[in-house]
This record gives structure tokens, C-alpha cells and sequence, in this order.
């Protein structure tokens, strides 16, 4: 889990057109150095992995072509779910969570940041949540509430399913980390904006509303997605709870049939997951920080 | 004034006449340094007062004491008569009264020339959007800013984003207008476009109060210009007797500064 409330990541290497390159610009001679470059690395990567001494064993154990064809499609009679089922319980534990955490943790930011006296119990409690949530480790979070809250026994809150109980985890747990998200972009904003919004007779509401707010989202976008690749990954956690999810059909797959290639097949869905999120957060960054060097021309 | 009263014309009504504005007593420290050491000030409707001095005397806190945005630690401030620096005054409303534009322009970014000068009329004055639209579009077109409307700030020069945010206070239909060195960060071709919106809205009859370093344009358009040192107003007068002959020495000795540094 790499989360964090930094600002805006630096650029990228070599960014002279649309979207990020990891090359810059050159002729054809810099492109064939490139391919020969990578052709070396990858063809050295290969060969350690294919001549290492137990080479065979393990592309058997964790990459075999029919285990994997297998896990991905499960078998309930004998004894093993689908992976491929499994990653859909994911990305909606995903969603869920997403939507509630921007809810939550805006709320948060904005308690934490008001002033004046009768909002003090509330900044405290805040700061409480915040240091508690991003302290104890997402995985006791979602231990403690998946089996803490059924053994309550209330009506209603103590009989929901194993998925609701990790997505509450996943929400208490990321809220604390991204309202300091929330928090670094709306210190982002300078004070004479609030002024300018104030002077022209706009309500502390409507000002943060209409002026403030949309200039620190903008300017926390990249962390913020940052933080949601994190939370995809983050969802297979919730297996401990024995929801059945990605990783934990992998697991029951390889506990009953021996074999580990039902991991490759969850670690590849989650990337094809993750990698598109990936590519638009380093899309954003980019355009960000064209924008930024347009506005400083004259 | 926690609601529109008879004695307060309301936005856009014609201004009243007399005395539009008062300042008594007005001290306003920040932490140990105090900024404003007793302001006395009268201000008649129609009359432009330029405020110079040098930089940390007080201007600026003044305009936005004025404006309710630094809140005062003594004396009062009446509108038309009424004080608006009382205990249960409506600070947004009364700053639909009083307009104020900065030295750094304070636009806001992500919204379109139009839509910074919409939004405050839509929410504070409850303007429906055809309408502000259609105002918007009339100051800008009095302004030589109309093609501009759909453009970002940051794809206007200084100068015309300085006049974009005089049209953006003009729009709250405001009965005063503070003016916070609006020309000082900006680079000296643009200076001229921004001090003509002035001098258009000093002639159109608009109250005002300008802090400036601009000498030349403080004796063409004030009526009165105030010398503030050491957190007071040293001296007081009309352009012509106060830069022609100071009578306190601090005024004698700012006034030599500006003349050897060649502005005035």
C-alpha cells in the first residue's frame, strides 16, 4: 500500500508532446538504440529466469497454462470458484468505496480545516480519526470490523455480508489518508481567492463552493488517483473476511488443487485493472503540468 | 445594516448624495505591529480620494477594513449613516455595497472571463443567469472586453485582466469602489488601459478610494489626495495644494523621494 498526501508528482521524462513519453524526442537512430536496449534487458531477464536451476518447477507451479485456463474459469463441483467470476466482487467493492471515500473524506478535510470555536470538538475529533485510521494497518481494520461487528448481534448493522464489511473497512481506513489529500489541495489555494470571492459579497459557503473547492480538487487529482490505484490492489484484502473476491479464489484454487498459476491469473486481472488507471493518472500529471508552464508564459 | 434600509440605497439604485462614507477612530493592528493608528476619514458621494504612502503605511489594510475583510479593533465605519462595523451586520451584503479590486488581480482561474463576472450576481444577488449574463456582457462591451468573454484568465495580459476584475466588482452594482494599487503588478505599457477604466468611472460619477503609487494620475483624477504615515492620515488635500506645497515634513520628504526617483 503506498499511499501518501504529497503534492503533484514531478514530471515525466522527455514530455514535449500529448501524453507522457518515456522517450524523448530523436531520430530513428535513438529509437533503434532504445529497441536493441530493451531486446538486451529483457532478453537477459528471460534467460536467468528460463536457465535458473529450477526453472522447470516453477514455471509448473506458478505459470501452467491449464491450471491457469482452469482457476480463471473455475469448477464449483470441484471445489474451486472462478477467478475471472471473482475479480467482478473487486472492482464493485471497488466503486463502492471510491464513491463513499470522496463523500468521507471531503467531509473531513473541510471539519478539520474550519475555525472558530464551536467546531473545536469537531477538529479534534478529526485529527483523532485521521491519526488512528492511518496508523492501524488496513488489514486489522477489516479483520476488526468483518468479524468485530457480526459478533455485535444488532439487527440490521451486524447482518450484512463480508463485502460490506470490507468496503466500510476500506472507507474508514483510505478516508483518513485522502482527506489529508483534500486538505493539501484546498491549503493549495491561496488566501487572496477567498478574499476576491468574500470582497464581491459571496457567502463562506458559496465561496468554497464555487471558487475554492474546484481549484483544490484540480490541484490534488494526481494523488488522488494515486490513492485509487492503491484501493483497487487493496480490495483483494477483504478475502480474509472469506468474501470471495480475486485473490481468495485463487487461494481455495491453489489449496485444493495444489498448484499456484491461479495467482498469475488474479495478479494479471488486477493489473489490467490497475495499468489503464495507471496510464490516465500520468495523462493527467502530464496536461497538469503543460498547463502550469503555459500559464506562467507571458 | 442587517437588511436593506430606506437611508442605504440598495444595489444599483442611483447613489445618495451627501456623505457616503465615514471613518472614525479606525485602529487595526496585526500581532505587535500597528498598521492603523487612528483613521478619520469623510468621504463624499461622487468624490475620489487617492491614498499615497509609502509601502506598509496603511493603505491597503485600510481598503480592506473598509471592505470587512480584516475585521477593525477600534472605531467605526457608517455607510450613508449606518455603521457597518457594529455587532450583527450583514458583512455580505454590505460588501454588495462596496466593491474592491486588488493589486494582484485574484481572478479566479478556472472560470471563463464571463462566468468570474456572472457568478457573484447570480449568488449573492440572486440574478438570474440570462440577466447577469447580458450585464456582464454590457460592461464589457463599455470596457473594449467583450471578445474576451469565453477566455480564460490566464490567456489575458495583466492589463486586461485587471479591467476583467474592475468589471467583476462594477457587475455587484456597488455604490463605492476601493481601488488597491490595481496598477502596481503590472508591466508599465499596460498601465495606461487600466488607469482610462478609472478615469472613465471616476467621469461616470463613481465614488472611490485609491491607493496608489501613480503621482501623476493621483493629481489628475482626485479630488482630495491623503498622505498616510505612521499609520494616520498626515495630510489631507486637494492635488494641487498637497503636491505643490506639503506641509508636514514627512509628507515634504516622501513627496522628494518620488520626484528624484522620476514619477512625478
Amino acid at each position: 500500500m503506498s499511499l501518501g498526501a504529497g503534492g503533484p508528482a514531478p514530471g515525466s521524462f522527455g514530455t514535449t508532446g500529448r501524453g507522457p513519453r518515456l522517450l524523448s524526442g530523436g531520430g530513428r537512430r535513438v529509437t533503434a538504440i532504445s529497441t536493441v536496449s530493451t531486446l538486451v534487458v529483457l532478453g537477459a531477464l528471460a534467460a536467468i529466469f528460463l536457465l535458473a536451476p529450477g526453472s522447470a518447477q516453477v514455471r509448473h507451479t506458478f505459470f501452467n497454462p491449464t491450471d491457469m485456463w482452469q482457476a480463471f474459469r473455475g469448477d464449483p463441483k470441484k471445489g474451486y470458484y472462478s477467478v475471472g467470476a471473482a475479480i467482478w466482487l473487486n472492482i464493485r467493492m471497488f466503486l463502492a468505496a471510491e464513491v463513499l471515500i470522496l463523500i468521507v473524506a471531503l467531509a473531513i478535510a473541510l471539519v478539520r480545516l474550519s475555525t472558530g470555536p464551536v467546531t473545536f470538538p469537531f477538529r479534534v475529533l478529526s485529527m483523532i480519526y485521521v491519526d488512528f485510521f492511518r496508523g492501524v494497518p488496513l488489514l486489522l481494520v477489516i479483520l476488526a470490523i468483518g468479524f468485530g461487528v457480526p459478533a455485535l448481534r444488532l439487527p440490521f448493522v451486524s447482518a450484512q455480508s463480508t463485502a460490506v464489511y470490507g468496503v466500510a473497512a476500506l472507507v474508514l481506513s483510505y478516508s483518513a489518508y485522502v482527506s489529508e489529500v483534500y486538505r493539501a489541495g484546498l491549503n493549495s489555494v491561496h488566501q487572496s481567492q477567498v478574499a476576491a470571492a468574500r470582497s464581491l459579497g459571496l457567502s463562506q459557503a458559496t465561496a468554497l463552493r464555487y471558487v475554492i473547492l474546484p481549484q483544490a480538487i484540480r490541484n490534488v487529482i494526481p494523488p488522488l488517483l494515486n490513492d485509487f490505484i492503491s484501493l483497487q490492489k487493496d480490495t483483494a484484502l477483504v478475502g480474509v473476511l472469506g468474501a470471495i473476491e480475486a485473490n481468495e479464489a485463487a487461494q481455495i484454487y491453489s489449496s485444493t488443487v495444489f498448484n499456484y498459476s491461479s495467482y498469475a491469473v488474479a495478479a494479471a486481472l488486477f493489473l489490467i485493472l490497475t495499468i489503464p488507471l495507471a496510464r490516465f493518472t500520468d495523462r493527467v500529471i502530464d496536461r497538469d503540468r503543460r498547463r502550469r508552464l503555459a500559464g506562467t508564459a507571458p | 445594516m442587517s437588511a436593506p434600509d430606506a437611508a442605504v440605497p440598495g444595489p444599483g439604485a442611483p447613489p445618495a448624495e451627501g456623505e457616503a462614507l465615514r471613518i472614525e477612530g479606525l485602529r487595526k493592528s496585526f500581532g505587535a505591529s500597528d498598521v492603523l493608528r487612528g483613521i478619520d476619514l469623510s468621504v463624499a458621494t461622487h468624490e475620489v480620494i487617492c491614498l499615497i504612502g509609502a509601502s506598509g503605511s496603511g493603505k491597503s489594510t485600510l481598503l480592506r477594513c473598509l471592505n470587512l475583510l480584516e475585521p477593525i479593533d477600534a472605531g467605526r465605519i457608517s455607510l450613508w449613516g449606518q455603521e457597518i462595523t457594529g455587532a450583527g451586520v450583514d458583512q455580505n451584503l454590505v460588501r454588495t455595497y462596496v466593491g474592491i479590486v486588488f493589486q494582484s488581480f485574484n481572478l479566479f482561474p478556472h472560470m471563463s472571463v464571463l462566468r468570474n463576472i456572472t457568478l457573484a450576481p447570480m449568488k449573492a444577488r440572486k440574478v438570474p443567469r440570462a440577466q447577469a449574463e447580458e450585464e456582464a456582457r454590457a460592461l464589457l462591451t463599455r470596457f473594449g472586453l467583450l471578445d474576451k468573454q469565453a477566455d480564460y484568465p490566464d490567456r489575458l495580459s495583466g492589463g486586461q485582466q485587471q479591467r476583467v476584475a474592475i468589471v467583476r466588482a462594477l457587475a455587484m452594482r456597488p455604490q463605492i469602489m476601493l481601488l488597491d494599487e490595481v496598477t502596481s503588478a503590472l508591466d508599465p505599457e499596460l498601465v495606461a488601459e487600466v488607469l482610462d477604466v478609472i478615469r472613465e468611472l471616476a467621469a461616470s460619477g463613481m465614488t472611490m478610494l485609491i491607493a496608489t503609487h501613480e503621482m501623476g494620475f493621483a493629481r489628475d483624477i482626485a479630488n482630495r489626495v491623503c498622505f498616510l504615515a505612521d499609520g494616520t492620515i498626515v495630510e489631507d488635500a486637494p492635488p494641487s495644494r498637497l503636491f505643490t506645497e506639503p506641509k508636514d515634513e514627512r509628507t515634504q520628504k516622501f513627496l522628494r523621494r518620488i520626484v528624484e526617483a522620476g514619477r512625478l
